[in-house]
């Protein structure tokens, strides 16, 4: 299966607010008059301005996410199709996904007695079934379009290499964190659109991973270090107090 | 006598403070987070993962660092220390543990992690190793509550687990200290470099065992102060001797690590970052390397009182610049914690010295008993 995702033109983007409305429609949140601006536990597609720009932020949807990989009990988790699904049944509520993303998109039902971590999940289900994300549905100007990753940024590129005077010659998610499911062409740096300056180029998960797949060694050295020290050491007090030859450390 | 006086004031802190923690836990069960802490979608964790879980699990290392020297390095004239550090980590988890219920906004789901699995995940390892670290405290803690009752069976049996157990709380608590450290490892960009390193967890380590001696340290001398209770001094020194060469080498370590990424560069000397990163080092490894390095300062109980203190402030300073300082910088929102964050914390502060003040005052906690010496000073005893 090839996984899908979105391709964010910014330059085709007019700011009507159709994706953000689509997307309330889709996950039945409250609508608002005005496209959102800031993510929230309401919002899972915000619209933000930046000097005559429109700028969707959404879930990033990464290759490898950091959010799934931080979390305990696998409720956030990557799908074959694509998107990162929540599972709420699983979820604990340590919010250790909205530390690890990069991106800040994680929000938090904070004021429910029984909260739920709230983002895009890029459609799953419609997508399950083979559909486009509400938002990409939506959108009058092709300034989302969905489909293959693969073919997105193919698309991208060609984009590029077709008016390279409108472009910035990159695609923001084919590298960034490794990748993502979630992919921008504007006209100007995405830095200079809300989006984090700095970026940790590879996958985000792979920094824990080095550090945890150490564990099963510390075990097994630690156990026969710390065992020798005992019979070693005590060894050495028993001759030293010249006890005679009683065996009484080891099991 | 002002002792029945001071008693009395500390009962009536004791008691507001639970009066207003409490209001606060049931604030925060039945109306959100939300309602009771400053935590935001730009700063999901705040004072009770920055205080009572990354210090509370800190302060509390003394338990097995303490264990690995007297029962597995066989360095016995250690083994009056045992008690209060295995005492003070027993009490730090369950704290920990407490607080990090309330913390998670789905408590009664607090299990979940030990049985929807996610091998990748440092905060699944920490919630196992916490976890099993809890029942072995338990046990290296049971005989002195057994010796009290004078179940005589329990003890002994308690005597032949007492190498594995105490192998298995060293490797537990060695893996999770130094995952404290990890969780942030996933954030390279969001946590300030003056922080950020892939050394964290072996920082997050190294400065755990060091500060195990210092809270002993503490503890004995408030300890001498209300119940007349303490460890010999020779002892203590040599503990803080200890401190010397432990947070020594955190010291370098951390300097050549930042100096070696260049962590420094572009960093503003005189940023809100840099204070509290200089007053950081200062209070966990200048000034306690500095008065420890003297053998006679190290043997005033002043100056060891002093400079434990000094650096378990540090320590609670770094913990606190890792999980607050070092993130607010990237968040862009500020966080100050809600009156009720601080009634919650101090009310699990104040609960934990009051448990252990009475522990002190019931059961054999700052002497070694000689009903239950360690297996290896068995051996010389039966010599």
């Amino acid at each position: 299966m090839n996984p899908k995702g979105l391709l964010v033109d910014v330059t085709r983007c007019i700011g009507c607010g159709a994706c953000t409305e689509a997307c309330q429609e889709a996950n039945g949140l409250p609508k608002t008059k005005e496209p959102p601006q800031l993510l929230s536990s309401k919002n899972y597609c915000a619209l933000e301005e930046h000097g005559g720009r429109y700028v969707r932020r959404l879930c990033m949807h990464c290759v490898e996410p950091a959010c799934a990989s931080a979390c305990p009990v696998a409720a956030l988790h990557k799908t074959p199709e694509g998107p990162v699904a929540y599972d709420w049944d699983r979820c604990m509520g340590c919010r250790y996904c909205m530390i690890a993303c990069t991106f800040g998109v994680p929000t938090y039902e904070w004021d429910s007695p029984r909260p739920r971590v709230r983002k895009c999940i890029l459609c799953a289900d419609r997508v399950k079934a083979g559909r486009p994300t509400a938002c990409s549905e939506a959108c009058p100007a092709e300034a989302t379009v969905f489909g293959e990753r693969e073919a997105l940024l193919a698309e991208a590129h060609r984009r590029i290499a077709a008016e390279p005077a409108r472009y910035e010659n990159a695609v923001f998610g084919e590298t960034e964190v490794g990748g993502t499911s979630v992919l921008f062409l504007a006209d100007v740096p995405m830095a200079q659109l809300g989006f984090p300056a700095r970026l940790h180029q590879g996958p985000l998960p792979q920094l824990t991973h080095e550090v945890l797949s150490k564990i099963p060694g510390v075990i097994l050295v630690g156990g026969v270090f710390l065992y020798g020290m005992y019979w070693l050491t005590g060894r050495k007090n028993e001759l030293a107090a010249g006890s005679a030859g009683e065996e009484e450390g080891a099991p | 006598m002002t002792l029945p006086v001071r008693l009395t004031f500390w009962k009536g802190v004791l008691a507001a403070l639970l009066l207003f923690g409490t209001y606060s836990v049931y604030v925060r069960i039945f109306h959100g987070l939300g309602a009771a802490t400053n935590l935001s979608d730009r700063f999901p964790w705040g004072l009770w993962i920055g205080f009572d879980v990354l210090c509370g699990v800190g302060l509390a290392a003394g338990g097995f660092t303490v264990c690995a020297l007297v029962y597995l390095f066989n360095l016995e004239r250690f083994q009056p220390l045992a008690r209060p550090a295995v005492l003070t980590a027993f009490l730090g988890y369950l704290l920990v543990g407490t607080a990090i219920c309330l913390d998670i906004g789905l408590p009664w789901r607090i299990w979940h992690p030990l049985w929807f699995w996610n091998p990748s995940s440092v905060m699944f390892e920490v919630g196992w190793c916490v976890t099993l670290y809890l029942a072995v405290l338990a046990l290296e803690f049971s005989p002195v509550v057994f010796e009290r009752l004078r179940v005589r069976w329990a003890v002994k049996a308690m005597h032949a687990m007492s190498i594995p157990l105490v192998i298995a709380g060293v490797i537990l608590s060695t893996l999770h200290q130094s995952s404290l450290g990890s969780f942030y490892l996933i954030t390279p960009t969001k946590l300030h470099p003056l922080w950020y390193s892939p050394l964290l967890p072996a920082l997050f380590f190294i400065s755990a065992v060091g500060i195990g001696f210092a809270m002993v340290i503490v503890e004995s001398s408030l300890s001498k102060r209300a119940f007349g209770k303490a460890l010999e001094i020779a002892l203590l020194s040599a503990a803080a001797k200890a401190m010397v060469v432990v947070l020594g080498i955190y010291g370098l370590l951390r300097l050549w690590d930042m100096h070696y990424r260049g962590a420094f560069v572009g960093v503003d000397a005189l940023s809100r970052e840099a204070l509290y990163f200089y007053l950081e080092m200062l209070l966990l490894v200048g000034v306690p390397v500095a008065l420890f390095a003297s053998r006679v300062l190290r043997r005033r109980p002043v100056w060891l009182f002093a400079g434990s203190l000094s650096a378990v402030l540090g320590f609670v300073l770094n913990r606190l610049n890792v999980s607050i300082t070092g993130m607010e910088w990237s968040a862009g929102a500020a966080y100050t914690p809600t009156w009720m964050e601080w009634s919650v914390t101090l009310m699990f502060t104040a609960a934990g010295f009051a448990v252990f003040a009475l522990a002190v005052k019931y059961l054999p906690v700052f002497e070694a008993s000689r009903r239950e010496p360690s297996r290896a000073a068995a051996c010389d005893r039966a010599a």
